[in-house]
C-alpha cells in the first residue's frame, strides 16, 4: 500500500489539491455572491442580505439548497445533448482556468514532497497562452446555451455573446503584448519575478506603470469576455428576459453562475499577476515590519467581529458572529506566534489582497455604470480598444529596443 | 505500455472518433462541435510531443477563433437538419478507390519514414518559443511574410465581393 502510495505521489497529491481548489472556489463563489449583492446594495443605500444568518451570511447556503431541489424542466424542442452539455462545458472550462494561476512562489514540504501553491506545475512554459486558449474554448459554453435551447431570446443572448466574445479576445491577447515583452517569458511565475527584479523599488516596479494602456485595455477586454456589467449584453434583462440561460433552471442555471464567477476570480488573478506585481510585498523588500500586517489587518478585523456579534439582534448571531471573529483573531494571532508560518504565508496574503480589491472593482463597476448599447460595445471593442493596445505594442518594443526591458 | 503511449491512443481515438462523427452527424452544429473536439485532441497531441506552443496556438485560433465563427454563421444561418439522400453510385465507386489509394498512400510514407521519425529531436525540444519565433521572423521570413500578405489579400477580396452585393 505504502509502496503504491510512494510510486504515485505525485498524482495523489494533484487530486487532493483539485479536490481542494475545487472546494475553495465553490466557497469563494458562493460568497462572491454574498458579498455582490451586500456591496451593490450599499451602493444603492438598501441593506441586501439580511434575514438568513447574521447580516444574512447563511444565504449562499439558502440559494445553493434552493438551486439543488428545484424542478429541473427540460424545455420541448430542445437539442438535448447541446442542452447538458453547455452548462457543463462553461462550468469545466472555467475551473480549468483557474488550475492554471500560481498562488505562491515557494513549496510546501510535506512528506519529503515539495508541494506548489497551485495545480500546473510552476515551470508551465505557456502559462499565459493555456490561460487564452482555455479562454478562447469559454465562448462555447454561452453560444452553445443559446442555441440549444431553441428559443428567440436564447439564441440573441448567444450569438451577442459569441460575436462580442470574438471581438473582445484580440484586444485582449494584444494588451499583454507589452507585459510578456517586458518579461521576455510566457510563463506566470517569471512574469512575477520580472516585476521584482528591484527588490527596493516595491511598487513602484510593478508592470503597471509602463504597461498602464495594455491594462487598460486588458481589464475592461476581460470584463467584457466574462460577460460582466457593463458588457453583460448577452443576458440584458431588460431586453432579453435572461439571455442565453432563460431557458435553463436549477441546478444547470446555477452551473453557469458558478462558472461566471469563477472567471471573474481568474480574471481578477490574471490582473494581479500580469500589472501588480503577483504576490509581491508593495512595499521595499527593507521594510521588514510590512511582513506583520496580515496579522494587524486580521486581529482588529476579528476583534470587530466578536464585538458586533455580542451587540447583534438575534441568538443566532450572538453565538456565530463571535466564534467567526475569534477564528479570524485566532489566525492572526498563529501568524505572530510562528515567524515561518508568517513568512510563508506573506505571498498568498498579498496576492489574495489584489484578488479581493479586483474583485470589489468588479461589483462596483456592476453597481455604477449603466449597460453598454450594442452597436457602442462594437464600436469600442474595435475602434478604441484594439488599436490603442496595438499602439501599446509598438511603443514598449521601441522602448525595449532603446533601453532594455528595465 | 506507457502513459505517454497510452494518453496518445486516447487522443488519437478521440481526434478520429470526431472526425468521423463529423462526416456522419446530421445537424450542422453537431458537426461543427465535432470538428471542435479534432482540435483539441489534435492540440493535446502536440502537447504530447512537447509542442506546448504550437497546442495553445492550435487551441487559440482553430478551437477559439475559426470555429467560433463556424458555429456562429450556423447559429446566425439558422440552418437545419441536413437532408440524407441515397449515395450515388457515380460519386460511390470513385470515391472508394480514392479512399483506398489515399490509405496506401499514406501508410507508404509512414512505413518509408519510419527510421527518420526514430531519429527526430526528442521530446521538448520542439518548445522554446525563442526557437519558433527565429525560425518564422529570421530563417523564414520572406515565406512567413508572404502567406501573410495572400492572406490579407484574400481577406480584401471577400470585403470587396460582399460590399458590391450589398450595392
Amino acid at each position: 500500500m505504502t509502496a503504491i502510495l510512494a510510486a504515485n505521489a505525485e498524482l495523489i497529491i494533484t487530486i487532493i489539491k483539485i479536490v481542494l481548489l475545487l472546494f475553495i472556489v465553490l466557497t469563494v463563489n458562493a460568497y462572491l455572491t454574498w458579498f455582490e449583492r451586500k456591496v451593490v446594495a450599499h451602493i444603492q443605500s438598501r441593506w441586501g442580505p439580511y434575514r438568513v444568518g447574521p447580516h444574512g451570511l447563511l444565504q449562499p447556503l439558502a440559494d445553493g439548497v434552493k438551486f439543488l431541489f428545484k424542478e429541473d424542466p427540460t424545455p420541448a424542442g430542445v437539442d438535448k445533448f447541446v442542452y447538458y452539455l453547455a452548462p457543463l462545458l462553461a462550468l469545466a472550462l472555467a475551473m480549468t482556468s483557474i488550475a492554471i494561476i500560481p498562488f505562491g512562489p515557494d513549496p510546501i514540504r510535506v512528506f519529503g514532497h515539495d508541494i506548489y501553491l497551485g495545480i500546473a506545475p510552476p515551470d508551465l512554459n505557456i502559462g499565459i497562452l493555456a490561460l487564452f486558449a482555455i479562454t478562447a474554448l469559454g465562448v462555447y459554453g454561452v453560444a452553445l446555451a443559446g442555441w440549444s435551447s431553441n428559443s428567440k431570446y436564447p439564441l440573441l443572448g448567444g450569438l451577442r455573446s459569441s460575436a462580442q466574445m470574438i471581438s473582445y479576445e484580440l484586444a485582449l491577447t494584444m494588451s499583454v503584448v507589452g507585459v510578456l515583452l517586458l518579461a521576455g517569458s510566457f510563463n506566470l511565475k517569471e512574469i512575477i519575478a520580472a516585476q521584482g527584479k528591484h527588490s527596493e523599488w516595491g511598487l513602484l516596479g510593478w508592470n503597471i506603470w509602463p504597461q498602464i494602456l495594455g491594462f487598460f485595455c486588458f481589464f475592461v477586454a476581460a470584463i467584457a469576455e466574462t460577460n460582466r456589467a457593463p458588457f453583460d449584453l448577452p443576458e440584458a434583462e431588460s431586453e432579453l428576459v435572461a439571455g442565453f440561460h432563460t431557458e435553463y433552471a436549477s441546478f444547470k442555471f446555477a452551473m453557469f453562475f458558478i462558472a461566471e464567477y469563477t472567471s471573474m476570480i481568474t480574471v481578477s488573478c490574471l490582473c494581479s499577476i500580469m500589472f501588480f506585481g503577483g504576490w509581491l510585498s508593495p512595499f521595499p523588500a527593507s521594510w521588514t515590519w510590512t511582513h506583520y500586517l496580515p496579522s494587524l489587518i486580521l486581529i482588529p478585523f476579528g476583534a470587530w467581529v466578536i464585538w458586533d456579534g455580542f451587540r447583534y439582534e438575534t441568538i443566532f448571531g450572538k453565538l456565530i458572529l463571535p466564534v467567526v471573529g475569534t477564528a479570524f483573531a485566532g489566525l492572526g494571532g498563529l501568524f505572530l506566534a510562528l515567524p515561518g508560518v508568517n513568512d510563508f504565508i506573506q505571498a498568498p496574503f498579498w496576492l489574495l489582497s489584489k484578488i479581493f480589491v479586483f474583485l470589489f472593482v468588479y461589483v462596483w463597476m456592476r453597481g455604477t455604470l449603466p449597460r453598454f448599447r450594442y452597436d457602442q460595445l462594437m464600436a469600442f471593442g474595435w475602434k478604441l480598444l484594439l488599436p490603442v493596445s496595438i499602439v501599446n505594442v509598438i511603443v514598449t518594443s521601441f522602448a525595449i529596443l532603446k533601453w532594455g526591458a528595465k | 505500455m506507457t502513459p505517454p503511449l497510452a494518453v496518445f491512443f486516447a487522443l488519437a481515438a478521440l481526434a478520429v472518433i470526431g472526425a468521423v462523427s463529423l462526416i456522419l452527424q446530421k445537424h450542422p452544429i453537431h458537426s461543427a462541435l465535432s470538428l471542435i473536439v479534432v482540435m483539441v485532441a489534435i492540440a493535446g497531441l502536440y502537447l504530447l510531443m512537447g509542442a506546448e506552443f504550437v497546442a495553445a496556438v492550435q487551441i487559440i485560433v482553430y478551437g477559439g477563433a475559426i470555429m467560433v465563427l463556424f458555429v456562429m454563421v450556423i447559429m446566425l444561418l439558422n440552418a437545419g437538419v441536413e437532408e440524407h439522400t441515397s449515395l450515388s453510385k457515380m460519386a460511390g465507386a470513385p470515391g472508394l478507390l480514392l479512399v483506398v489509394a489515399l490509405v496506401g498512400f499514406v501508410a507508404a510514407t509512414v512505413a518509408r519514414s519510419a527510421e527518420s521519425v526514430q531519429g527526430s529531436p526528442q521530446m521538448g525540444a520542439l518548445s522554446p518559443t525563442s526557437g519558433i519565433s527565429n525560425m518564422i521572423f529570421r530563417d523564414f521570413v520572406y515565406p512567413f511574410e508572404l502567406t501573410s500578405f495572400l492572406i490579407l489579400v484574400a481577406i480584401l477580396g471577400a470585403t470587396m465581393l460582399a460590399q458590391r452585393e450589398k450595392n
